[in-house]
């Protein structure tokens, strides 16, 4: 028995950890997020959520963090230059949230693509 | 979101600045239209308040029978895309034709959210996902509508849908999804922005001119300069909703 655990207990962590393979999350535009880093990956969801009842209730659109925002910067196009969705597999919602084991319901309303540039109608 | 937007501080002046550019742009091709100077005078980062009451007057004698401009920039503005299942699908503004069975007389006019200043829907929301902003627009939360529907029930106007399937290729200012309820926001989006709903605009560009938006609030705007001299009226009185949106000639 203490011959078969002392095989076992070392080799299943190793096995179990060298499966994981951490994020790759793909390059944003710009220079610096609305907030550092480490913060961000934390508590994105806490301002975003304090910004959107900001906006949807008070009608304050000027918000540091939206989810609009995100997307602007972190939505990557394919080789034909389309947007492609933030939450498609290995893209930057989505590669995170799988390897956290969290699901976003957040795309299944909001747009996971740009915007297009405003339409120029009054 | 450029990237010079990251620095501290500076997104929130860019956009009103970029904002207020697009306003004087609009000025200088609408002159005499208050409304987009009164919006502007809002910043961003502020509140909304009860300062003004945003309200729509429909003129019905404008409102040519047939013609559903406004139906079509609606669905088109907010994504509203058809399953093709007319009892089911979302409708945020319907032409409705009336007929008057004894003289005969028929008029057509556009119906949607009345935006009330007492909202039932508000009233029977068990969430508090049905809200009236201060500004006298009448929105749903989507985040924390259940999708119970009592609000549909409750509203005197069946002008609220829900949405029963799963959707795709949203519109970013018009965040939509299966399981809750959605109505007209009187292109909140817009009116934000100092422009005017998509439904309007329409009308105009389509000749008719049967609806004019405008703040109720603003005794020198044109839309309360028109309903202080003309005859007009809210449907179902009765009911003291006192409704935003107001009609002429029905």
């Amino acid at each position: 028995m203490g011959l078969l655990l002392g095989g076992i207990v070392p080799w299943t962590p190793a096995t179990v950890y060298a499966e994981v393979v951490k994020p790759q999350i793909p390059p944003a535009r710009g220079e610096q997020c609305v907030e550092p880093v480490e913060i961000m990956r934390r508590d994105h969801f806490d301002f975003m959520k304090h910004d959107r009842d900001k906006m949807v209730h008070q009608g304050v659109r000027a918000i540091r963090h939206s989810l609009a925002g995100c997307i602007d910067c972190h939505a990557s196009k394919d080789a034909q230059g389309q947007f492609i969705p933030i939450n498609a597999e290995d893209q930057f919602c989505q590669s995170c949230h799988v390897y956290a084991a969290v699901t976003m319901d957040c795309f299944t309303c909001h747009a996971a693509v740009p915007a297009p540039a405003l339409s120029q109608s009054p | 979101m450029p990237e010079s937007e990251h620095s501290n501080g500076t997104p929130l002046r860019r956009s009103f600045f970029a904002k207020a550019g697009a306003g004087v742009a609009l000025l200088a091709l609408a002159p005499g239209v208050r409304l987009v100077e009164l919006a502007m005078a809002r910043l961003d980062d502020e509140p909304v308040s009860d300062e003004h009451r945003w309200g729509l007057w429909v003129d019905s004698s404008r409102c040519a029978s047939g013609c559903d401009a406004c139906v079509s920039a609606c669905n088109e503005e907010h994504g509203l895309s058809g399953m093709d299942r007319p009892e089911t699908d979302a409708q945020w503004i319907r032409k409705v034709d009336l007929r008057d069975d004894t003289t005969g007389r028929e008029l057509s006019l556009p119906l949607m959210c009345q935006h009330c200043e007492e909202p039932p829907c508000v009233d029977v929301c068990p969430t508090g996902a049905s809200f009236r902003r201060e500004d006298g627009i009448v929105l749903v939360d989507k985040h924390i509508c259940i999708g119970c529907r009592y609000c549909m029930m409750a509203c005197p106007f069946h002008a609220r849908s829900f949405i029963h399937e799963d959707l795709s290729d949203q519109k970013t200012h018009s965040p939509r999804g299966k399981g809750t309820v959605e109505s007209c926001t009187l292109c909140v989006h817009r009116v934000d922005e100092g422009r005017m709903p998509a439904c309007v605009e329409a009308c105009n560009n389509a000749g008719h001119e049967a609806l004019v938006f405008g703040d109720l609030n603003d005794k020198e705007g044109r839309l309360a300069r028109t309903l202080a001299q003309k005859e007009s009226d809210e449907l179902r009185p009765d009911l003291k909703l006192n409704t935003a949106v107001r009609y002429s000639g029905v």
